[in-house]
């Protein structure tokens, strides 16, 4: 389901809209998966605490958003792009990439949380299609 | 089909409390017509589905995302026995329906995305979690008569 030149155009649009409350949404989104999705926990059992709002978690988010914040900015080439990140999701971090739809859903939560106006269904299908193809890229080096 | 411990229900009671059916089934529906536009196969006979436009003033699509979310009524008011509940209404949908039971957790998901709009920061990360504990028995006893 590939990205059309409207889908880009939209989450670009939306994206700056969500930029200035990036850490947020991350750190939120993050702390929803882990409170909803108990199974997520095993990925962060070297942390503290994994509590919504806790240190770690809120660090975390914002790494993360940040990473789907550049993404939007290669949004043209995402396997590309993405190869980096794709390597350490694969080779060291291993994490099953079931889990990728997993956290797209809660972003999708807590954009729908934050922006409930903005939010609209032309916007939240240009999201999840931009998150799928961004987890298929981050997929992309498994095997 | 699952253990509740009393928080849970009154959690799950508290949240549909304040879910206007009638405000949140059509919403709900048509979101999953526009942002998972295959599904629209289910719904030949209800008109112009050409647009999102279309799609949110379809008033078949407001009839039927009514019935859809008013039928999760019956799973709150039942919650120690939502398999049996939802016995008929799932062999409804698996033999003559002939809906993919993938749909069920497509609706349950979007469903939780218009309730989260509408709580707002209300809708915490740990109601979240118990109302998607409770959206998957649902979608487990809405698939449990597809062989």
């Amino acid at each position: 389901m590939s990205l059309t030149a409207k889908d880009k155009s939209v989450v670009k649009a939306f994206w700056g809209k969500v930029s200035g409350k990036a850490d947020v949404v991350g750190a939120e989104a993050l702390g929803r998966m882990l409170t909803a999705y108990p199974q997520t926990k095993t990925y962060f059992s070297h942390w503290a605490d994994l509590s919504p709002g806790s240190d770690p978690v809120k660090k975390h988010g914002s790494t993360i958003m940040g990473a789907i914040g550049n993404a939007v900015g290669v949004i043209d080439e995402l396997v590309g792009g993405l190869s980096a990140l794709s390597d350490l999701h694969a080779f060291k971090l291993r994490v099953d990439p079931g889990n990728f739809k997993i956290l797209s859903h809660n972003i999708l939560v807590t954009l729908a949380i934050h922006f409930p106006r903005d939010f609209t269904p032309e916007v939240h299908i240009a999201v999840d299609k931009f998150l799928a193809a961004l987890s298929a890229a981050l997929a992309d080096k498994y095997r | 089909m699952a253990d509740w411990t009393d928080a849970e229900k009154s959690t799950i009671s508290a949240v549909w409390g304040q879910v206007d059916i009638n405000e949140v089934g059509p919403l709900a529906l048509g979101r999953v017509l526009i942002v998972y536009p295959w599904t629209q196969r289910y719904f030949g006979s209800f008109g112009d589905v050409s647009t999102a436009a279309a799609i949110m003033g379809n008033p078949k699509v407001a009839a039927h995302g009514k019935v859809v979310c008013g039928a999760l009524d019956k799973a709150v008011k039942n919650m120690g026995n939502i398999l049996a509940t939802y016995k008929s209404l799932s062999e409804t949908h698996a033999n003559k329906l002939f809906v993919d039971p993938d749909n069920f957790r497509v609706l349950a998901d979007v469903l939780t995305i218009v309730i989260a709009a509408k709580f707002g920061a209300a809708f915490t990360p740990e109601i979240q979690a118990t109302w998607q504990k409770f959206m998957k028995v649902v979608v487990a006893a809405m698939s449990s008569r597809y062989f």
